[in-house]
């Protein structure tokens, strides 16, 4: 017993310590790659390429100022960054990232590469928590005792309430194709090849619900184009306008981590997870460590997809936001599920 | 250490418990409206909490999704909107329905304890495995839902079903006062 709760502690230091050391990465990626993208340099002072770069910064924000200003509702004004990170590092302990089955750690099974490998809720313990982290949003923005932030918070609210809806019902499809709630086993559900050579992705039948996953993910991590609550130009900085030093820190890392999270789930749910088509992963640790660099390639190759919009369109308006989630994506996300529905009773997948 | 391993499920049950109590009792102690739909959203977290105490983790994830997800991110929408910071100093003007809210609360709980009574006389040691059975095999929590729900209560379901219909479409008309101008130039502003 106390072997397991050894590896489970275990598990849960690396995940947490991948996502947090993910968050500088990207943030470096970002500044270079929106400097890529615009033709520019980009931060490229401080060590080589700019690398050390998010070190500086984020020394900069731990040792600024921690203001509070007048006026704000206290308790809720500290309590809504520590929601945002505890939502966001919770999240990952049901994604599974990588082929660890009957490997042994200490003489004690680790069940696989997954936190809590025997929440056979899966998938809908990450919508549950996603709900949750409307509230870090919403009250921070009332509690700011600002009309920016104010502001900001009730666009978070009503956009992430509308493409929750396309997102879980996009999702769906993939969960009637495979059967069960339990991403490990959405995974194993994408080996093989169809005619040989297509490999067994949810992506290839199920277009429409990864599209509709994908803007429904842009807008749930309040990216570009969907990044209306934070919309500068109109709103300061929206819902974190008054927050400064670690506590708008601990949105940014929430932030990142949510896009960690978001690019695994693409990846697991229409992209295959560890699998290559044609490739078999060896049992034992070789062939875990391969599965880990696989999912690995492909989560970064989404987290760069992120960067890439986000530098590339430019921001819709609210009403456009609005209309596309409820008269584009539901309907769309539903006729996938529709059509995943026919396709499975009359024998096509 | 030995007595925390033997008793943790209770321990964790009263800990929720109290909290569940505690969150309700904030709902309506709290002047300020957000701390009173704060203090609601933790009694449901609480209630989603018990529900996975007791192996029902299918019900405790709907219990997060919908209510802490949906309605309550409404709620607080709303308050948010009217931006109430506190009620008037004098609360009195609620004091009036004192008896009723008496008697409602009275009703309420006598049908609570029917249904308890009920359930422990019906169904006498359920078991922790109870809610995870398929035609006595045990899969799941969302397959023995999804079991009951769409075998022995399928007519109630599409009836509620279609009774929800009913009061969306309902509000959506409501709530359309200029019909048909969105797109058009008609702003639909936050």
């Amino acid at each position: 017993m106390w072997a397991d709760a050894i590896v489970t502690l275990i598990k849960l230091a690396v995940v947490i310590g991948v996502l947090l050391t993910t968050v500088p990465i990207m943030v470096w990626v970002e500044r270079r790659g929106s400097a890529l993208i615009q033709d520019r340099l980009g931060p490229n002072r401080v060590g080589p390429w700019g690398l050390l770069q998010p070190v500086v910064d984020a020394v900069k924000l731990i040792t600024k100022e921690n203001l509070i200003p007048d006026g704000v509702d206290h308790f809720l004004y500290i309590l809504a960054p520590f929601i945002a990170l505890a939502v966001a590092l919770s999240t990952f302990i049901v994604v599974p990232f990588g082929q660890g089955d009957g490997l042994t750690l200490f003489g004690s099974k680790i069940h696989g590469f997954i936190v809590a490998p025997d929440l056979n809720i899966g998938i809908l313990y990450i919508f549950a928590l996603a709900a949750f982290g409307v509230y870090s949003i919403v009250i921070a923005g009332w509690s700011s005792n600002n009309k920016y932030s104010l502001l900001g918070g009730i666009r978070s609210s009503s956009q992430m309430i509308s493409y929750e809806l396309a997102m879980t019902i996009s999702v769906v499809g993939v969960l009637m194709a495979s059967s069960s709630f339990r991403l490990d086993q959405v995974v194993m559900a994408q080996t093989g090849t169809w005619l040989g050579f297509i490999p067994k992705w949810n992506v290839f039948p199920q277009i429409i619900g990864a599209i509709t996953f994908m803007v429904a993910a842009f807008a749930e991590t309040n990216r570009l184009p969907f990044d209306l609550p934070e919309a500068e130009a109109e709103l300061v900085a929206g819902y974190h306008t008054e927050y400064s030093s670690m506590k708008f820190a601990s949105f940014f890392m929430a932030e990142y981590i949510n896009l960690v999270t978001s690019s695994a789930l693409i990846v697991l749910l229409f992209f295959g997870g560890w699998t290559l088509p044609g490739l078999t992963i060896p049992h034992g640790w070789a062939g875990a460590i391969l599965s880990l660099v696989i999912f690995a390639a492909k989560v970064a190759f989404f987290l760069w997809f992120f960067v890439w919009i986000r530098w590339t369109l430019p921001r819709f308006r609210f009403d456009q936001l609005m209309a596309l989630g409820w008269k584009v994506m539901i309907p769309l996300a539903v006729v996938n599920f529709l059509w995943v529905g026919v396709a499975m009773a009359l024998g096509i997948l | 250490m030995a007595f925390l391993s033997a008793h943790f499920v209770a321990i964790v049950f009263y800990v929720l418990a109290v909290l569940a109590v505690a969150g309700g009792v904030g709902v309506i102690t709290f002047k300020n409206p957000v701390h009173s739909a704060l203090s609601l959203l933790g009694t449901f977290l609480m209630v989603a909490g018990l529900f996975v105490l007791r192996h029902a983790e299918f019900l405790g994830a709907v219990q997060l999704l919908v209510y802490a997800g949906g309605i309550m991110v409404l709620f607080l929408f709303v308050i948010m909107l009217v931006n109430v910071r506190r009620l008037s100093p004098d609360a009195a003007f609620l004091s009036r329905r004192a008896p009723l809210a008496v008697l409602s609360g009275v009703v309420f709980g006598a049908l609570i304890a029917f249904g308890v009574l009920a359930g422990s006389l019906g169904h006498p040691g359920g078991g922790a495995t109870a809610l995870q059975m398929v035609q006595g095999h045990v899969m799941g929590n969302t397959e023995a839902v999804g079991w009951t729900l769409y075998r022995h209560f399928l007519v109630p379901f599409e009836i509620v079903s279609v009774v929800l219909l009913v009061a969306m479409i309902g509000a959506i008309i409501f709530g359309r006062k200029d019909a048909g101008l969105e797109g058009r130039g008609g702003r639909m502003e936050p």
